[in-house]
């Protein structure tokens, strides 16, 4: 679990595209080390809400602030010190070097002549060591799987020191086995201090590694909670519309894992 | 010290020596020594031979004795043919010549990187339409040589922005789209060039515009070099210094601003610097199409896609293989070949070559 003190704050957040307003008076905080996934329907506002937090988006009024300091006065550079944004990985048109993806990690720190310092290597060559890829260091990103691609990402956005992980629905292309690996990296890099807001549409996967999950419903936060606490039968059921039960089962004897089952209607 | 507390709180990282050796061999520069020397091999080579080529043949030995005597005894060159032909023809001429091939090359790899699209070159964009509309108004006007350029630049940027707002308004691919509009702005600005043509004076003006816009250096002096020097080394310099970002653009619009580039900005510099690097190779030399296309594609063969290498690299091959085009023009027959029907010739079976080899370097 994260410590207490908050380190992102949301306040009354109304943000959208253009004067659309997709998200309504959102409000959260987070703190260091906290899991936190986002989940809802399709069209619900998550990825409204992230974009705002990474400021791609600016926000129509309410404050995002990061340590009382509002995100909106910040350059790019200094919320990509922040913020590190891990995209679903896609083909880039040019095949670079797994070790230049990582590096372009550095690009907040680097000064205007784009000197790379050892500094800035060390700290990559970290990244990749973390997320044990730097095997792969050499080898051309556009040709590795969906998997490596995503660790490399990840890698990338490690490489930026940032405080907080922003993730969308960073395992959708990836095999199951893949999509266990990369949770589980983001849960043991959130216990290292690295906090982690991730978008999914699976509750399975905020079961797996989330300590807390926000529950949006066209458009408003409507639950903020631990995990467990909103990944019940009723919650699920009313926010996707569909008949789905949430299970307590003793996974292995003595360990008790909730799982959410989807319930085909005619049987 | 106004440095928020929260990032003072992270770790202090203590490298080992050993560490920080390994990580650097795993992210410096994998170019072979082979390849960097045999393409400034080229280069050196294409440049002496361009000082004895010609009209008037220069051999090695009287070449090196002439450029010694123009240093040390300038005297004793009174009148000498050597001299006049090495120092107030050629040397312009083939230093222009490296500099507009070096020029279209980088302007071409620029633009190719921010579009994120193979297909796209000054020719393509319409940057080369643009600024060889400009440049005949300059013409048909009688300006001088620095509005010819301002006016080139003036058409290159309304081209280019018009394929880039086309391709916004289209919505179709991407990639295609912006191809669709750099022809569409294309045609249009070469029927503004055929107006222009048709209100010149047959008698002087427009076969002067005519021969132009095939594009050719024979005209070229040390008047022109000193002109065309500043902006070519404005545009080299600020795409030398968009390189990291050029990089990180190519992954996308939002990725690039989440790791902290200023995209907007960076788009920005980008094309003012290749149009300007563009359409200051037109006003000089007439429209000589293909480079910016070709050189970029086979600088990736070799290099691969790093900008920061790539760059450099265009600007080499882009300067060896003009010159080498130029020398050819100048020989092939008594009446020099314009060099923009050259490189076009030369062109399109070399492209056909790298499209073959499933366009190395973006895949």
């Amino acid at each position: 679990m994260g410590d207490c003190a908050a380190l992102l704050e949301v306040e009354r957040l109304n943000c959208g595209y253009g004067k659309l307003e997709i998200v309504h008076e959102a409000t959260f905080v987070m703190g260091r080390g906290e899991f936190c996934c986002i989940i809802g329907a399709n069209g619900c506002g998550k990825t409204t809400l992230l974009k705002t937090l990474l400021g791609l988006l600016a926000p129509q009024s309410g404050s995002v602030s990061i340590d009382g300091r509002p995100t909106a006065k910040m350059d790019e550079k200094e919320l990509a010190r922040y913020f590190a944004y891990i995209p679903q990985a896609h083909r880039p048109p040019f095949p670079f070097t797994v070790a230049d993806v990582v590096l372009m990690g550095r690009t907040p720190y680097i000064n205007r002549l784009a000197q790379v310092s050892d500094e800035d290597k060390a700290v990559a060559f970290e990244s990749m060591e973390l997320l044990g890829i730097e095997h792969l260091a050499e080898r051309t990103y556009t040709q590795l799987s969906g998997g490596q691609q995503q660790l490399v990402l990840i890698a990338r956005a490690l490489t930026q020191e940032p405080l907080f992980l922003v993730m969308d629905e960073p395992t959708a292309s990836l095999d199951f086995g893949n999509q266990q690996t990369v949770l589980s990296r983001m849960r043991s890099l959130s216990t290292r201090g690295t906090s982690v807001i991730m978008v999914t549409h699976d509750p399975d996967h905020a079961l797996f590694c989330a300590d807390r999950v926000l529950m949006m419903e066209e458009g408003r936060i409507t639950g903020d909670d631990l995990t467990a606490a909103i990944i019940t039968t009723e919650n699920l059921q009313r926010i996707y519309g569909e008949d789905v039960v949430v299970l307590d089962v003793e996974a292995m004897p003595g360990r008790m894992e909730r799982v959410c089952i989807p319930l085909l209607k005619d049987r | 010290m106004t440095k928020p507390f929260v990032t003072d709180n992270r770790p202090k990282r203590t490298h080992a020596l050993d560490r920080i050796e390994k990580a650097r061999g795993v992210f410096d520069s994998k170019v072979s020594l082979f390849a960097k020397i045999g393409i400034v091999t080229v280069l050196f080579v294409a440049f002496v031979a361009s000082f004895m080529l010609g009209r008037y043949p220069i051999m090695p030995a009287e070449l090196f004795q002439t450029i010694g005597a123009h240093f040390l005894d300038p005297a004793s060159l009174e009148g000498s043919k050597e001299d006049t032909a090495i120092f107030n023809i050629r040397l312009p001429r083939v230093i222009v010549v490296m500099l507009v091939g070096a020029a279209l090359a980088m302007a071409g790899a620029s633009y190719q990187g921010m579009f994120k699209n193979p297909l796209v070159s000054p020719d393509l964009l319409g940057a080369s339409a643009g600024a060889s509309l400009g440049a005949c108004l300059a013409l048909l006007l009688d300006l001088p040589s620095l509005m010819i350029q301002i006016f080139a630049f003036t058409g290159g940027i309304l081209a280019v922005a018009g394929a880039v707002w086309l391709n916004k308004m289209v919505r179709y691919d991407p990639i295609l789209g912006l191809v669709l509009g750099g022809i569409l702005v294309s045609t249009l600005f070469q029927s503004g060039t055929s107006i222009v043509k048709l209100l010149a004076d047959a008698s002087d003006k427009l076969p002067a515009i005519t021969f132009w816009l095939m594009g050719s250096f024979a005209k070229v002096d040390n008047q022109d070099l000193y002109l065309c020097l500043i902006p070519l080394a404005l545009g080299f310099a600020v795409l030398l210094s968009q390189t990291w970002k050029l990089n990180v653009l190519s992954f996308g619009e939002e990725e690039a601003r989440s790791m902290g580039v200023n995209t907007r900005r960076t788009r920005f510099l980008v094309i003012v610097a290749s149009t300007l690097l563009s359409s200051t190779s037109v006003a000089i030399a007439g429209i000589v199409g293909w480079i910016g296309l070709v050189i970029p594609h086979l600088a990736r063969a070799i290099v691969g896609p790093n900008y920061r290498v790539l760059l450099p690299t265009t600007m080499f091959i882009g300067a060896a293989y003009l010159l080498a085009v130029d020398d050819i023009a100048r020989l092939v027959s008594s009446v020099e070949i314009p060099i923009g029907i050259l490189t076009s010739v030369l062109g399109v079976p070399f492209f056909v070559v790298i499209f073959r080899r499933n366009m190395s370097g973006w895949r």
